[in-house]
């Protein structure tokens, strides 16, 4: 039996004016974003009166610019992608998955992990309502491998920051990660290391909840989402920039490209080791990387380091522990960490 | 008597939604139970795929997001007048 959604009532009201307030602040947005260097140039030069030529100015100005461009496009990009989820739900992606073959179905798992609205909390339902209706353990892994590693913050900030080849680069590695990661997973028969109580856990026969929401829901369901998230993660971007723009500002040219560079072979391993207890501060490293990679950083090892930062994180780590033995979070840790550094060494060797 | 229960293992949603359930209910001065389910075992018997959960009268009604209070008073009002 199936439960009609009840509609919020939203009294004296036309049903266009939330779509209308969207369009307006759509407009303004787009104004702003136009004027954002020349903002950034009034303030720094005209209104603080520092000079362009000075390394104060140029830090100074770098901040100015960057903290509002990259808030709005976190705003920007939450709201949209929140709109683009409403339309997708953990159980459309069960009905999708079950019984699929391995390959077809971890490709399709790694493309609906990452459209699919699903916080890491519920990892362990999704992953006993996975198994128990059929689909193959190494399906449900590039599931659970790609929501966390194509994370819309981190998108948003590679496309605000090194543009959108980056950020599709970011992208499309993520998916190929999980994919990969999945498949690899499938083969090692991993039904060795799921904890019994999975498979003797009796899931009801109820069928789930279809939760249908109405334009203006889905507009304030995107409009709560963008308010939690910016107001959760502007403190991040604004001290990442700060950083970020001294970096800019005061460090020299080429500094670390002994250091971080294409030739140091071990910076790729060292900086997926250091990204994987950075989780959830996505939003304040992307800045400082940036930076970095403007004074010799190589691009494979940043890569390696940011999605590092964001794919392995421990308390997903925590949460799946409930459900599957050690080992097979060794073996996921392993295939993931060793997945990054090979992306890493490719784009060093590829872009150099 | 409204037996609700609020399915989830103590995640910041599935408080919010217990504090949800409990406003609702406090609102429509209904009779009602209000339960926490943390188990997975139970919890998975509601056939779920993301937290929180919630129930009414052992009905699903919600998964996988905190629904508003109005909604949760019109299910309250609805499992009171079906008994």
């Amino acid at each position: 039996m199936t439960v009609k959604h009840i509609s919020t009532p939203s009294p004296n009201r036309s049903p266009w004016q939330l779509p209308a307030l969207v369009l307006g602040l759509a407009i303004i947005w787009i104004v702003v974003w136009g004027q954002l260097q020349n903002l950034a140039d009034w303030l720094s030069y005209s209104v603080i009166g520092l000079s362009p030529d000075t390394r104060l100015g140029e830090s100074v100005n770098f901040f100015l610019y960057d903290v509002p461009k990259i808030l709005m496009l976190l705003a920007g990009m939450i709201f949209v992608v929140t709109i683009v989820r409403s339309f997708f739900s953990p159980e459309q992606a069960r009905a999708v998955l079950g019984g699929r073959r391995e390959g077809i179905g971890n490709v399709l798992a790694a493309g609906l992990g990452v459209i699919t609205p699903f916080c890491s909390c519920s990892a362990v339902p999704l992953f006993i309502g996975f198994v128990e209706s059929g689909v193959p353990l190494g399906v449900t892994f590039s599931f659970l491998i790609a929501t966390p590693v194509v994370n819309e913050v981190a998108l948003a900030m590679l496309f605000g920051l090194f543009g959108w080849q980056i950020a599709g680069l970011y992208l499309i590695t993520g998916l190929v990660i999980a994919i990969l990661g999945g498949m690899l997973i499938g083969r090692l028969r991993p039904e060795r290391y799921v904890e019994d109580f999975v498979w003797q856990v009796q899931v009801g026969r109820q069928t789930g909840v279809v939760y249908k929401p109405t334009w203006d829901e889905r507009i304030r369901d995107a409009g709560r989402s963008t308010r939690e998230i910016v107001g959760k993660v502007w403190p991040f971007v604004v001290i990442g920039i700060a950083i970020g723009a001294g970096i800019h500002g005061y460090v020299p040219e080429d500094f670390l490209a002994e250091v971080m560079g294409q030739n140091t072979w071990w910076a790729v391993p060292a900086a997926v080791l250091l990204g994987i207890p950075l989780y959830s501060n996505a939003a304040g490293v992307i800045p400082v990387v940036y930076a970095l990679m403007e004074k010799g950083a190589a691009l494979g090892t940043v890569l390696a380091f940011m999605m590092s930062v964001v794919a392995l994180s421990l308390p997903e780590m925590l949460i799946l522990k409930r459900v599957i033995k050690t080992r097979l979070i060794a073996i996921f840790i392993g295939i993931v960490a060793l997945a990054i550094i090979v992306t890493g060494y490719l784009f060093n060797a590829i872009i150099g | 008597m409204v037996y609700v229960k609020v399915l989830g293992p103590g995640c910041r949603n599935c408080q919010k939604l217990e504090q949800v359930a409990k406003d609702a209910v406090a609102k429509l001065g209904v009779e009602a139970s209000v339960e926490k389910v943390t188990d997975y075992a139970d919890i998975m018997q509601y056939n779920i795929l993301a937290t929180p959960g919630l129930v009414v009268n052992e009905q699903l009604v919600a998964a996988g997001r905190v629904p508003s209070e109005v909604e949760v008073m019109a299910w309250l009002q609805k499992a009171q007048t079906a008994v």
